[in-house]
């Protein structure tokens, strides 16, 4: 259901600024809305109790001064694997009970220093390492467009967030296609930046090398808007690149459709792919083509060794990464181990869910002594292929379009019995990380069961503004309806877009 | 150089490789901005970063990869262009992120030498690389029943690790090149070296082989050895147990042993079964360290002179001897005080010959009297009433005659022990050289009266009676008489 | 390639993962098929092919200049066990490292 009160965030800032609702009303229609159908949803972990009286603080202040930004007053919510000083992060993880963040991540801070309110934290599956937000500690989250469908994951309660209305604007996290995925499911936008693009300081690392933050929104602009504030060179994040993300606001306004050329890789089009989803991506490459624009046939040798190459090297970086929870300075540990050995294993053991515990062997198994050649190291030369790929393609291309996932939006328990099934979902949107590519997921429309369907758009490095503008025109093409919500059991849609 | 016979050890030889870490003198840690300093109270210079929260990224102190390049351009060592972090896994509590950020695969420095001197002579022991890496917190377990504790002050504080070839012969050899090693961090303020504080700490990598051999023994490695002492006393009891294991028909265990000073041997650290795989792999949080050309520049021309070159200098220009020269040097802060004093005599005196003479009182004063002091009372003995102005007019007095060479010695070494300012000394004790003509003929005619027939023996051509004159003259004096003058009166009077 | 038991067992203590007896099967079962997936990249031909990975400028490196620590409360708040202002562990019986 749309909010009563604006459309996009250019909408919220004019309706803000003459005085057509306070900032307190908007935040207390999220929060409210939250607080009925979170019971069904359970999209969030936690709200922020200071919400309103930092939206009063901003309706007093705007009063006096005006607003600087269009994110003043702007209510977002975030996935619980980013840090917000003074609050809990749970990663939805056992593992950090208790534990409360000292500081705020660096992308948060700059959407807060705009003026945003973070109304909560959303749910997510347990560290990120999942498809399906089933892996979550504090239980799954549903599928707005239906309550017997996962919303995808791991960013899935971002998504839901979004598709639910309970909030305009959220931010996610994608290491193999964890924005992007549930982008899908839930039909709304997602995109994943470049590599560097945006500070990971204060999101829990996953994949430190694959990981990126990126936002949930219903408006290609909203997301541009989202992605220049939080980006840029972060002093606590070495691994960020010093470029002005001013330029995807550019980039955005000066693309034009007609004489675009559209990478097809047929890979990713052949077996394996939902006969539903290809006919709706075949509509969209007939309305691009008759918007002007122009396909390329592509090819990505080595794509279909994306997810054996992920697998080695998440795996490998996640059991490295969590190393640090152990019991000793924070979180949860076992009452009364009998030595330090056993503080350590049971600890960890009890802390983290199945997943997360089957990737740490695996990443450890991978980087041990005697495999580490055959696995580790040869996922990065492998890995480096992957990426020779995409960059010989964008001499023929300036993006490439792909199918989000395999699959619409699956059945809870569906594919948990079967790990490599689950991983298998990721098939289309792990090599964009991989090759450390932006890459977003734009709906078009709904399949013969009335779920979502994505459309993928993978662009060479930094080119997010172009991305966002086609994925724009897509939006036009293809009005989004969103799903309505109700109180105790989430179910059906209204039909009738944003636009 | 001369090459040293090889040191035996019975019918063995001994093959040493050492790896050092030390602390580098940065004020904030290697990845986060927490102040770099010893003593605080215990966690209270940490934070998110070094506490290994969740969320957290490590940050490069630039600081920590100029002092690297120093000491490695200070050695000898070639600089790369491009050098890597990795992690090494292990889960221990002073180690927060259950990883250590270390340079592996492409370490900041590799290649370089130090030449150290023991009486077996000189060698040059070749460094295998210096490398960049971050120090885990501390354990403590003193009076605590079945529980440990964890300080993480010490979590993430710059160290470098610097390796040696396996080119060390013996303990002697080991001690001297940790010598000079630690001078050479200490000359180029990389490190302050302080082995009590933990700075400068030492790994032996030790074993055992018949000599003429090429193949190396099995390696056992002794960890955290923190005194020159006690690296020697390690060695050399891991050296006959080797030895002894060996020709007993044994054999050695690679494995990790722990010295112990109270009982004065080494034992073994872990249990066996464990498994220890440190699984290192890029740290992908840290792009690899591209380093600037004018920051390896900038670090080349600021070097300041290095122990080798300040011996040399010693020797050609102030014309100590080598075995003077080292012992100065080997003392960063005695050398600065010996240059500082002889700068003082320079400005004052303006012939060669006087300045050759002073530079000769002066180099014997501060190798024996300052050195001693120093050795006894600590560097606080090179500052204030004993500090190189104080000891320079000390010696003032000497060179214009008005207190003996042997009184100005004691009078350091009570002004030493009373903290007092030495020529305030002199006159409260009412010390005088007596120099007068009038006063010394005066003693010397007494002298030959009262050994009528030495002086005849002298005169009949037995030279060697001058010394028992000079020192009856001086007994008589109670040890003012000025030596030189009694020599010149006591010459004039024999010849007549 | 499948994993023994022991292997199991080896990467789980690696890991420090208490796993029950329960998990090791099942971990023993679950590891191996995955693995069988991910060894489609011995097929792969990486001969002359470099790690991923691009040398970069001069990285910038940051200045060294002290920041305020946390309060030793806020460094020790949320610590499973703690006594005074130290962390607190069962006793580590096997010293160094
Ligand atoms: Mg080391
Ligand atoms: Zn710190």
């Amino acid at each position: 259901m749309r909010n009563p009160f604006f459309t996009s965030l250019s909408d919220f800032a004019k309706g803000r600024d003459d005085k057509r609702f306070s900032i307190e009303e908007v935040t207390r229609y999220f929060l409210s809305r939250t607080e009925s159908l979170n019971a069904s949803l359970n999209v969030c972990l936690s709200t922020n109790p200071n919400a309103i009286n930092r939206a009063r603080q901003l309706d007093a202040r705007l009063a006096r001064n005006g607003a600087q930004s269009p994110f003043y007053g702007y209510p977002v919510m975030v996935k619980d694997n980013f840090e917000m000083e003074g609050f809990p992060t749970t990663c939805a993880s056992k593992i950090l009970s208790g534990y409360v963040s000292r500081r705020t991540a660096t992308s948060v801070a700059r959407l807060l220093s705009l003026g945003a309110i973070v109304l909560g934290k959303t749910n997510l599956d347990e560290f990120a390492m999942g498809s399906s937000t089933e892996n979550s500690a504090f239980g799954p989250t549903k599928n707005p467009w239906n309550p017997a469908r996962v919303p995808g994951g791991s960013s899935g309660g971002s998504a839901a967030a979004v598709a639910a209305g309970l909030a305009p604007l959220s931010l996610g996290s994608d290491t193999g296609g964890s924005i992007r995925q549930p982008a899908a499911f839930c039909g709304v936008l997602g995109i994943k930046p470049t590599y560097g693009r945006i500070s990971r300081s204060g999101l829990v690392a996953f994949s430190s090398s694959l990981d990126q933050i990126g936002p949930f929104a219903l408006q290609a602009s909203d997301a541009l808007e989202a992605l220049v504030a939080m980006g840029g060179r972060d002093p606590l994040d070495m691994t960020t690149d010093d470029r002005d993300p001013s330029e995807m606001r550019r980039d955005f306004q000066t693309t034009e459709i007609p004489g675009l050329r559209i990478g097809i890789p047929a890979e990713m089009f052949g077996e394996g792919l939902d006969s539903s989803i290809r006919d709706r991506l075949g509509e969209l490459r007939d309305s691009l083509a008759g918007s002007g624009s122009r396909e390329v046939a592509v090819t990505l040798p080595h794509s279909r060794f994306g997810i054996n190459v992920y697998y080695l090297l998440a795996t490998s970086e996640a059991s490295s990464n969590l190393s640090r929870f152990d019991g000793v300075r924070y979180g949860f540990r076992v009452k009364e181990p009998a030595d330090l050995r056993a503080m350590y294993e049971e600890t960890r053991d009890r802390g983290f869910g199945d997943e997360v515990k089957r990737r740490i062997l695996l990443g450890t198994f991978a980087l041990s002594a005697g495999y580490q050649e055959a696995f580790y190291r040869k996922a990065r030369k492998v890995q480096a292929l992957i990426r020779g790929d995409f960059l010989k393609a964008f001499e023929q291309c300036d993006m490439i379009l792909t199918p989000t996932s395999p699959s619409p939006p699956f059945a809870f328990g569906e594919k948990t019995g079967d790990p490599l099934s689950m991983y298998l979902s990721d098939v289309y949107t792990i090599t964009a990380n991989l090759a450390g590519l932006p890459a977003l997921s734009v709906p078009v429309g709904l399949d013969s069961q009335g779920l979502p369907v994505g459309a993928h758009l993978i662009g060479p490095p930094w080119s997010e503004g172009r991305l966002l503008k086609v994925a724009d025109k897509i939006s036009s093409l293809y009005p989004m309806p969103l799903p309505e919500v109700h109180a105790g059991h989430p179910a059906g849609f209204r039909e009738g877009g944003l636009k | 150089m001369t090459e040293s016979s090889v040191s035996l050890w019975g019918q063995w030889e001994v093959v040493v490789g050492l790896e050092v870490h030390t602390q580098l003198l940065t004020k904030s840690k290697l990845f986060c901005r927490c102040e770099n300093r010893f003593g605080a109270p215990p966690n209270t210079l940490v934070c998110p970063v070094c506490l290994g929260h969740p969320g957290t990224l490590p940050v490069l102190n630039g600081e920590a990869v100029r002092l690297g390049v120093r000491a490695g351009l200070a050695a000898g060592c070639r600089v790369s262009p491009v050098s890597t972090f990795e992690r090494k896994h292990y889960f221990y509590p002073d180690l927060p992120k259950g990883y250590q950020i270390s340079q592996y695969a492409q370490p900041l420095l590799t290649g370089g030498a130090l030449r150290i001197r023991t009486e077996a002579g000189e060698r040059m022991i070749r460094i295998h690389r210096m490398h960049l890496e971050e120090d885990a917190g501390k354990n403590l377990h003193a009076g605590i029943p079945d529980r440990s504790h964890v300080d993480l002050n010490r979590a993430g504080v710059p160290l470098l690790e610097i390796v040696s070839e396996p080119d060390i012969r013996s303990p002697d050899e080991a001690v001297d090149y940790l010598k000079r090693l630690r001078q050479l961090l200490r000359a180029t303020k990389v490190s302050d070296g302080n082995m009590e504080e933990g700075s400068f700490r030492c790994d032996i990598n030790l074993s055992i082989r018949r000599p003429g051999t090429s193949v190396f023994g099995t390696r056992v490695e002794i960890k955290n050895v923190n005194s020159f002492r006690f690296v020697h006393k390690a060695m050399v009891y891991e050296i006959e147990r080797q030895i002894e294991a060996v020709e007993s028909g044994e054999k050695i265990l690679q494995e990790t042993r722990l010295f112990d000073p109270v009982s004065g041997r080494t034992k073994p650290m872990r249990s066996k079964e464990e498994a220890l795989d440190y699984r290192y792999f890029p740290e992908p949080d840290l792009p690899p360290l591209v380093l600037s050309p004018s920051l390896i520049e900038e670090e080349r021309l600021s070097l300041p002179e290095l122990p080798e070159q300040r011996v040399e200098r010693f020797c050609a220009e102030i014309g100590l001897s080598r075995s003077d020269a080292e012992i100065l040097v080997a003392e960063e802060s005695l050398a600065r005080y010996f240059e500082e004093g002889l700068e003082r005599f320079r400005s004052a005196i303006a012939d060669e010959e006087g300045l050759r003479k002073v530079r000769e009182r002066w180099t014997s004063f501060v190798l024996s009297e300052v050195l001693r002091e120093l050795n006894r009372r600590g560097e606080e003995v090179l500052s204030g009433p004993t500090g190189v102005t104080h000891a320079v007019d000390l010696l003032e007095k000497v060179l214009g005659g008005s207190l003996s060479f042997s009184q100005a010695k004691e009078v350091y070494s009570r002004a030493a022990e009373e903290k007092k300012i030495p020529v305030s000394l002199v006159e409260e004790l009412g010390l005088v050289q007596v120099s007068g003509e009038g006063e010394l003929s005066a003693l010397v005619e007494a002298v030959l009266a009262e050994n009528t027939e030495e002086v005849a023996a002298y005169r009949g051509g037995k030279d060697r009676l001058f010394g028992f004159f000079v020192g009856a003259v001086m007994k008589k004096s109670r040890g003012k008489a000025n030596p030189e003058k009694v020599n010149e009166i006591l010459r004039n009077k024999l010849k007549g | 390639m499948n994993l023994s038991r022991s292997d199991v067992l080896h990467v789980a203590r690696l890991s420090a993962l208490a796993l029950s007896e329960a998990e090791v099967a099942r971990m023993t079962s679950e590891l191996s098929a995955i693995l069988n997936y991910v060894e489609g990249l011995a097929t792969v031909d990486i001969s002359g092919v470099a790690e991923a990975g691009e040398t970069l400028a001069p990285t910038p490196l940051a200045p060294d200049i002290p920041a305020p620590s946390l309060p030793t409360e806020g460094a020790l708040a949320g610590a499973p066990d703690r006594s005074g202002a130290f962390f607190q562990v069962p006793r580590i019986l096997e010293e160094g490292r």
